[in-house]
């Protein structure tokens, strides 16, 4: 087993108020992870805790052997093996689509424009966007936004990949596209923690699901199907009971 | 403090004399500024109107005052217009024109940017409640315009304080003038004068402008 | 008006004008670089210096030019700092310019969201690599209007030169109108004077300001 991911004993809290408790998990290199949970449950503070985007109290978060710690130095290197796609995109509104692609690659890893570039359209092709290359980003739909955000992250050549709510802010008939390209990147072999509200996607893409609830795992479940189904736990039950109309 | 000569306002009546300077730009500011909120309320209304002509008229006004510093004005209205029209207006009826004239210009601008800062729908919205033109003035756009304003319009008292400095160029004895007569008439005996008295008319402009720009921010953080 | 004596008046009118553009743009320089400089400084919440920052801005942006320039040169020299008009002229402007560009630079910095910042970071920038390719561009860009209202507004500022006797535009006329009585002449030269100098900046700045905004953001 290739454990490229390891959680151990994680709290985070701001003062006094603890938001996760005691988050243990392990992910393998090829796996997908899904984080479901009610709003404010904590899971995308989760996800932000994975590359040190905020600081935790206790526990630790190794990727690849090596702690994932905010105020070190190392930070940085960390975060290139972490990629993550924000909601709200996040893409540099005074750079075209291909500048935003190149720009870490370049200032970061000090690839050259040539290499960069060619990498950027290669990306940009599998989610078929290579004539958007010189727009810029106001100038995309929301889902084309959500993709070249996604080839951003993947042109740094991440072990792992961070998805946090990334369908909540587009229209539906965009969220299809979206979500197609990550089943893509799954089918490709690429290791991913996704946190969603898109449940039909979840039992989809999911290797494995995690429902977290006020900071803590109460449910973990390695068949998406049955999970869905028959949850074991009353709270996922309840909270999976608000997505059905009957 | 001697040889800084602060002292030399302790002198006789010269820190009273200071501040009677200090209250002859204080007036002309607070009369300037009261004669311009009621103008430029009545220019910033014209200027969202649709006429093309008073449109550019409006334009032109608003570019000569944004690109003339406040001295060129104040020279053209007291000398200039003995020359070309024969008047003959007091330095100080000639500064409150000319402070007049700027401040409706930009208070006008604050106006028209504070309506257009209004969006649409709130007009729509009301209009969907059945409320007139009247109505939907009255209780939805003014009091959200008034409330982008008033920070905006106490700015513009402070910016008025510190501009009508400029009056003694004009030959008008305000506080600039008078800690220059203080100085002056005390050049033997306290040969640094200078350091304390312009020191004393930096810190009482500061303290009259200070919590009014203050008071200004915090209506407009209260009020955002 | 005497076109006879607007003839005769030009030259010195040149001059004053070379005199003034040149204090006045010295002057915008250090305004520019200490209003970066303060606005960064606040922006990172620098312990002590944010203090020093927030003092001087509030301190220079509540007094007059003219004030601070009395005091800068006739003030000063008492305890042993003289300096030269030339020097009190851009460093005054400068100085007064600075807590104005501080503040437009500063609310172009808080317009960036801290999400932007992160999804640098995420992208294994450093904190100084989030700043200078993707906060400062964004900033700079959304500051362009204030910095250009800021501008025009300390070439304005520069008519009070004249109180300290540097031989700028203003004192130009006034001493044309104090020792020759030639008002009209002197007026209307020194209106077109101010008008050459500030005309092309206004227009210019009216174009910049939108190519900066729709170049930058692909409109």
């Amino acid at each position: 087993m290739d454990e490229l991911l390891k959680i151990k004993g994680l709290q985070k809290q701001y003062g006094n108020q603890v938001v996760l408790k005691d988050i243990n998990l392990t992910v393998e290199k090829g796996e997908v992870v899904v984080v479901i949970g009610p709003s404010g449950c904590g899971k995308s503070t989760f996800l932000r805790c994975l590359n040190g985007l905020e600081e935790i109290q206790k526990g630790v978060v190794l990727v690849d052997g090596l702690p994932v710690e905010s105020k070190k130095k190392e930070i940085t290197k960390m975060r290139q093996k972490v990629g993550m796609v924000f909601q709200s995109y996040e893409l540099f509104p005074h750079k075209t689509v291909l500048e935003n692609i190149i720009l870490a690659p370049m200032k970061v890893q000090k690839k050259k424009r040539d290499e960069a570039t060619r990498e950027a359209m290669e990306l940009l092709e599998r989610v078929g966007l290579t004539e958007k290359k010189d727009f810029y980003p106001r100038q995309l739909s929301g889902g084309q936004k959500q993709r070249v955000a996604i080839v951003r992250a993947l042109c740094m050549h991440p072990e792992i990949l961070l998805f946090d709510e990334v369908t909540a802010a587009l229209d539906p008939e965009m969220v299809h596209e979206v979500l197609e390209t990550m089943i893509a990147l799954a089918k490709a072999g690429s290791t991913m923690v996704i946190v969603t509200h898109e449940m039909a996607f979840a039992r989809a893409i999911a290797d494995r699901i995690i429902f977290i609830d006020r900071g803590e795992i109460i449910e973990e479940s390695r068949n998406p199907k049955e999970f869905f189904e028959h949850p074991k736990t009353e709270r996922a039950k309840k909270f999976l009971k608000t997505f059905a109309y009957e | 403090m001697q040889n800084l000569g602060i002292d030399v306002l302790f002198k006789g009546t010269n820190f009273l004399r200071l501040l009677q300077g200090l209250w002859v730009s204080v007036e002309i500011s607070l009369i300037s500024v009261a004669i311009s909120i009621v103008l430029g309320l009545v220019v910033g209304a014209l200027m969202t109107s649709e006429n093309k002509l008073l449109k550019a008229i409006l334009k032109i006004y608003l570019e000569i005052v944004r690109i003339m510093p406040q001295m060129v004005l104040l020279f053209l209205a007291y000398f200039g217009t003995t020359r070309v029209f024969g008047w003959n207006l007091t330095a100080e009826a000639a500064a409150i024109f000319v402070f007049c004239f700027w401040g409706t210009a930009e208070m006008g601008d604050l106006v028209r940017g504070s309506i257009k800062s209004i969006p649409v729908i709130q007009y729509e919205s009301a209009a969907a409640l059945g409320m007139n033109r009247w109505q939907t003035h009255f209780y939805i756009i003014m009091p959200q315009t008034l409330r982008r304003l008033i920070p905006l319009s106490i700015n513009l008292i402070t910016r008025m304080i510190k501009t009508t400095s400029l009056v003694m160029m004009i030959g008008m004895v305000e506080v600039l003038k008078v800690a220059q007569q203080i100085i002056e008439a005390n050049r033997r005996t306290s040969p640094n004068a200078a350091f304390g008295v312009f020191g004393v008319v930096f810190l009482l402009y500061f303290i009259i402008c200070w919590p009014i720009s203050r008071f200004a921010a915090y209506l407009e953080k209260r009020w955002a | 008006m005497d076109t006879n004596v607007i003839t005769e008046y030009l030259p010195l009118f040149w001059d004053a004008l070379v005199i003034t553009l040149k204090i006045g743009w010295q002057g915008i320089a250090v305004a520019f670089v200490l209003g970066l400089l303060d606005a960064a400084i606040l922006h990172f919440q620098i312990p002590v210096l944010k203090r020093m920052v927030g003092a001087y801005i509030e301190l220079f942006r509540n007094t007059p030019l003219l004030v601070q320039l009395f005091f800068i040169y006739f003030a000063l020299p008492k305890v042993g700092l003289s300096l030269s008009a030339e020097t009190c002229g851009w460093l005054g402007l400068g100085l007064l310019g600075g807590a104005y560009m501080a503040e437009s630079f500063r609310s172009g910095l808080d317009a960036i969201s801290q999400i932007q910042v992160e999804s640098a970071l995420s992208l294994g920038m450093s904190k100084g690599q989030a700043f200078y390719h993707v906060i400062l561009p964004q900033a700079v860009s959304i500051s362009v209007p204030g910095l250009l209202a800021n501008v025009i507004f300390l070439l304005k500022e520069t008519s009070v030169f004249s109180t300290i006797s540097l031989m700028d535009l203003m004192f130009t006329a006034k001493d044309l109108i104090g020792m020759y009585a030639k008002t009209t002449e002197s007026l209307f030269l020194l209106v077109v004077f101010y008008l050459i100098m500030l005309l092309p900046v206004s227009f210019f700045g009216t174009i910049l300001e939108r190519r900066v905004r729709h170049a930058e953001f692909g409109d």
